[in-house]
């Protein structure tokens, strides 16, 4: 079995993960910028962030000869303090010539504030003018519906942006037909509690246009699993799917999405 | 699948989560003091499951959601609770 792994925040596990990832058949990890769990003091936070991202992660991942990509932003959780995060937003573009940089995220929404989504548009502008790939969280719980609606609108209001671009990730059953009906892509995040379980990525695979659907772990600092992939891909082929489709699903699909970047490519 | 697989794949399982809800709503009654919006929300999202349509995981997340449609002024906090005090304006 080969996967790619298209979202998982690696700076937060250990090489313990990596190790089973690349045994599990993981044939490329993507990390989108992330909340680190707590505020940083400023933009230099984030300037060694996006350094950890762009140049000592991969290497880590490297040891394990595992391709390691990123996207760049600041995270919905900390777009409160529009004064940050336009600090934010002006170091980005030095950071997009690096090699293994994919595009603008995790941008999107966490309360569905006005701030929120300025700074949601400015990052969406900024993808635009630099014709990045756009990756974007959705929020939690109770809150999804409403900045799914949000964030589809916001997207859709830019006439730059080409939906096939965009990926809108964290659906669940009640979100997955707006993305997809908008024309953008959808992530299913496989997460132990609060996102989606195995079982159910498969009944929603089952009755969604699976062309545009990837899944990931988003394993972070949280309870997480970094082998949700996997184990998704073994839940699919007790409900019966074939081989060949299961590869679609977990290597083709985040391989089309992807390479839409000339820099992805997979080990 | 058809639905014999389905139950032998699944049925130990959801067996199994049932009795948790059951001992969930047990466990709440059985506490003191009065139980805040969540507890009303999560009665009305089990509803769902009892009106025997099909999209009964989807009906239950739309019942626990957030309605309304316009952004909101401030952030109250950083997380969510898992549902909204005030669906029943829907
Ligand atoms: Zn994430």
């Amino acid at each position: 079995m080969r996967y790619i792994e298209p979202h998982a925040h690696m700076v937060s596990r250990t090489t313990d993960d990596y190790e089973a990832m690349i045994t599990a058949g993981c044939a490329a990890v993507c990390e989108p910028a992330f909340w680190a769990g707590f505020d940083r003091s400023g933009v230099q936070g984030f300037y060694d962030y996006f350094c950890q991202l762009t140049d000592y992660e991969p290497k880590r991942a490297a040891k394990y000869a595992l391709p390691h990509f990123c996207w760049l932003c600041i995270n919905p959780k900390e777009s409160e303090d529009m004064v940050l995060a336009d600090e934010v937003l002006s170091i980005i573009p030095y950071f997009l010539d690096r090699p293994t940089v994919l595009g603008i995220g995790e941008i999107g929404l966490n309360k569905n504030t006005r701030n929120e989504l300025k700074v949601l548009e400015r990052h969406i502008d900024l993808a635009a003018k630099h014709d990045q790939l756009i990756l974007v969280h959705t929020p939690h719980l109770e809150d999804k519906l409403k900045g799914t609606k949000l964030i589809v609108d916001a997207l859709k209001a830019d006439s730059r942006i080409k939906p096939e671009r965009v990926i809108i990730d964290h659906v669940e059953e009640h979100t997955v037909d707006l993305v997809l009906d908008a024309g953008f892509w959808a992530g299913i995040t496989l997460y132990p509690e609060s996102k989606v379980n195995a079982a159910r990525a498969v009944d929603i695979i089952e009755h969604a246009d699976v062309h545009r659907i990837w899944m990931n772990s988003a394993c972070d600092w949280g309870h997480s699993v970094p082998l949700a992939v996997p184990r998704a891909a073994a839940e699919l082929r007790k409900r019966g799917h074939s081989a060949e489709a299961i590869d679609g699903l977990i290597f083709g699909n985040p391989q089309r999405f992807l390479g839409q970047s000339p820099r992805f490519k997979t080990a | 699948m058809n639905r014999q697989q389905l139950l032998d794949l699944y049925f130990m399982e959801a067996r199994s989560k049932l009795i948790d809800l059951a001992a969930f709503l047990d466990r709440i009654d059985r506490g003191e003091g009065s139980a805040d919006f969540r507890f009303d929300a999560f009665k009305r999202a089990l509803g769902e499951l009892a009106k025997g349509e099909p999209q009964r995981a989807k009906n239950v997340l739309l019942s626990l959601s957030d309605p309304t449609t316009e952004p909101i002024e401030r952030s109250p906090g950083k997380g969510a609770v898992g549902a909204y005090p005030n669906t029943e304006a829907k």
